[in-house]
């Protein structure tokens, strides 16, 4: 099997399993006062600082979740909660269009359910945020806004956002700035406080740690409402007894992932390189979306006009290729991608792409594969695009 | 062969899909979002078209071990089956909406879309027979037997279809499910029209077509005996919610006769009127054998689960005609007439067309 979507998930390293499972046989809950409570903190405490020092981060400024949506949510919220009550009317969200779900949504709800008044941001083609647009909203409402949140690196055209410059300008008008850094971490460098934002999402499954654990790495002078009320043992910001093995698992994929980033990225962004290449020579037509420099290095992103993604991905599954529509599912049917929409592709560009992601893992032969197995879907899905309900 | 199994989450398609790997097929599932919004759509155990109907559809898939796949086909739904269905009782008629999404989603969107995929055929779990002569039949479970909202299909689409089911009852098609582990095994059969949540036609119809008050009549008479707020929500043969303002002057119960959307009239009668003897399609298609230039002697259904009457058809360009042996009560246009030919190893399709008159 050619697996290419490791955006969706990456394999766990190693070094992560073997650290998971010798530290889910000890027994221990973090916060019991005994001894082996006492191992089961020092194992937490000794992760929070493996991960603080790798993402540029304080300690006591990582705390752990229960992954990236939970990660999005909690400062998406909790930002906005305790914002809004420390008084001044400040309610509105400012975020942009091609955020995942996590953010996208939770902006939503507060929008429909809490009162908040929303910002979008635009993009460019190459799905790009401006900060020059960050600075023209807050210079019109910075006093109202509660916060901003913008992904570093988009998960499915790959682009990456110029955070430090939109962190910058939020700083200027005092608005805490949060950021989704999950398709980030271990792909680019990541640095918390020369970032310069308030709050930083990571997640352990897309850097070759456990699903069901990550971090929101959060300043110690940003004031964030609990999603979860409970025994507060995450700062008062977060409850839930702490999930040791997970913690540690996390803690070494993240270590792993950073320190190895600059060597990852070469070596993935060559393949990636030769793939799109590839891609191109072998259907032509093919529109390669994104931001072609400031790009994730394993990420490639196609549109295959006349095609259905959906159409492509189930002939190149029968070929043994992974890949993905890059779009949310409801109920497994696809809707055409808010990001390709708000990169200003029609309906049809948008429904007739493809993500391949490449990760730690990959290999020249899963490109062989793609390479040897698309021209034919290609055509196939042309002809069966006919069929589909016109619109 | 390469084959797509259409699984809507019930236990007749995931059988039947099982059934197609047993037979040595490479199987895919595909469930069909056919509601644009899953919730106003049946739900539950008694719906086909749910998130719920979905999930069982996927979780079969799993059990079985095929890929498995939801396609959208919920705008070409609304338009091809959903909107004809109003449209068509809005002209006065009765459509069977199961026929047409046979006849214009399953056995052509989606067999059209699958061979353009490169598969070879479509596999369903409907109770029906089509053995290597390519002759369509009914089940062996006559109670449950589908061969009726099939037998609009075409020779070209018969010839891509696979019913692995015909020959098996419903209780062994049960029992077989529960032998596989698939948890499908005892979901209830889904019943009435998936796209109408509630069962109630006329208050969807009404929804779309609005109220339209009218006049019920009295056939024998002229007399305005009634009023309704819609005649498109009538159906011919139908004697029960009439609300007749006055009996008919013999006291015996009074049918709607007919229809007529110009005028939206009514029209009622006594049962004897209903009598049909002879019916006229159109748009018939012959599977059964070379298109016959001559009358046929066959066995006629008239509507889903209805009795079958032995008849003479003729095949006219674009006509059916049918002079029944004995008249019938309560033909509707709109819905379909099929001949068969009675046949000891299964009453065999001869053809069909939609009755106009």
């Amino acid at each position: 099997m050619a697996y290419l979507d490791h955006a969706a998930t990456t394999p766990m390293l190693d070094e992560a399993l073997e650290a998971y499972v010798a530290t889910a046989r000890e027994v221990g809950n973090a916060s019991s006062l005994h001894a082996a409570g006492r191992r089961a903190r020092r194992r937490v405490e000794e992760s929070r600082e493996r991960v603080a020092a790798v993402l540029g981060a304080r300690p006591s400024e990582v705390i752990f979740t229960g992954g990236g949506t939970e990660s999005d949510n909690l400062a998406v919220k909790g930002i906005f909660w305790a914002r809004r009550a420390a008084g001044g009317d400040r309610r509105r969200v400012v975020s942009s269009a091609v955020e995942h779900h996590a953010v996208l949504d939770a902006v939503d709800w507060l929008g429909q359910h809490e009162g908040a008044e929303v910002g979008w941001l635009p993009v460019d083609a190459a799905g790009r945020l401006a900060p020059d647009a960050l600075r023209a909203e807050l210079a019109e409402h910075g006093d109202r806004v509660a916060l901003v949140t913008a992904m570093w690196a988009n998960n499915e055209v790959g682009t990456v956002q110029p955070v430090s410059e939109l962190a910058a300008v939020a700083a200027e008008y005092g608005v805490p700035f949060h950021t989704d850094a999950i398709q980030a971490v271990g792909q680019v460098p990541v640095d918390f406080a020369a970032s310069g934002v308030a709050a930083l999402t990571v997640t352990g499954h897309k850097l070759g740690g456990p699903v069901g654990v990550g971090a929101l790495l959060l300043g110690r002078d940003v004031p964030t409402t609990p999603l979860l009320h409970g025994g507060g043992q995450e700062r008062d910001v977060r409850s839930g007894t702490l999930d040791t093995a997970g913690i540690v698992a996390f803690a070494v994929a993240v270590e792993t992932a950073v320190k190895g980033q600059q060597e990852y990225a070469a070596r993935i962004a060559a393949l990636r390189d030769d793939l799109v290449e590839r891609v191109r020579h072998a259907v032509p037509e093919a529109i390669y979306n994104g931001d072609p420099v400031d790009r994730l290095p394993g990420n490639a992103h196609f549109s295959f006009p006349g095609c259905e993604g959906d159409a492509l991905l189930l002939l190149l599954d029968a070929r043994g290729i992974a890949c993905s529509t890059g779009s949310a599912c409801s109920a497994g049917v696809a809707q055409p991608s808010h990001v390709l929409l708000a990169m200003g592709a029609d309906d049809d560009r948008a429904r007739s792409s493809l993500r391949f992601t490449l990760g730690h893992t990959s290999t020249r032969e899963d490109v062989d594969a793609l390479v040897a197995a698309l021209p034919g879907a290609v055509e196939r899905a042309r002809r069966a695009a006919a069929y589909r309900t016109p619109r | 062969m390469r084959v797509l199994a259409a699984m809507s989450g019930g236990v007749d398609s995931a059988v039947a899909a099982a059934r197609a790997v047993d037979a040595g097929h490479d199987v895919t599932g595909v469930h069909l979002a056919l509601a644009r919004n899953p919730q106003t759509y049946r739900t539950g155990a008694r719906g086909c078209c749910t998130l719920e109907d979905s999930r069982d559809a996927r979780r079969a898939a799993d059990v079985i071990g095929i890929p498995f796949y939801v396609w959208d086909m919920a705008d070409r739904f609304h338009a091809d089956v959903v909107d004809d269905f109003v449209a068509e009782y809005a002209a006065g008629r009765t459509p069977n909406p199961c026929l047409r999404c046979n006849e214009k989603i399953k056995f052509a969107a989606v067999l059209d879309r699958a061979v353009a995929l490169g598969f070879d055929a479509v596999v369903t779990g409907h109770h029906a027979r089509l053995g290597p002569d390519g002759l369509l039949r009914r089940s062996v479970d006559v109670a449950k037997d589908q061969s009726y909202v099939l037998a609009v299909l075409t020779r070209e689409q018969l010839d891509r279809s696979i019913f692995p089911l015909g020959d098996s009852t419903k209780a062994q098609v049960r029992a077989e499910a529960a032998r596989r582990g698939l948890a499908v095994a005892d979901k209830p059969d889904s019943h009435d029209i998936c796209f109408i949540a509630d069962g109630d036609t006329r208050g969807f119809l009404a929804q779309r077509l609005g109220e339209q008050p009218g006049a019920v009549v009295d056939a024998t008479t002229g007399a305005v005996v009634g009023s309704h707020s819609g005649a498109y929500a009538y159906t011919v043969g139908q004697r029960r919610g009439l609300h007749l303002d006055r009996p008919a002057p013999d006291g015996r119960p009074r049918y709607v006769l007919s229809i007529t959307p110009k005028t939206n009239t009514v029209t009622v009668g006594p049962a004897e009127a209903l009598e049909v003897s002879r019916v006229r399609g159109e748009r018939p298609v012959w599977t059964g054998g070379p298109r016959p230039d001559g009358p046929v002697e066959c066995e006629v259904q008239l509507r889903a689960h209805g009795d079958v009457v032995p008849a003479t058809v003729v095949i006219d360009g674009d006509a059916l005609h049918a002079e029944l042996r004995r008249p019938v009560r309560g033909v509707a246009a709109g819905q379909a007439i099929v001949a068969y030919r009675p046949d000891p190893a299964g009453d065999v399709v001869l053809g069909s067309a939609t009755i106009t008159a």
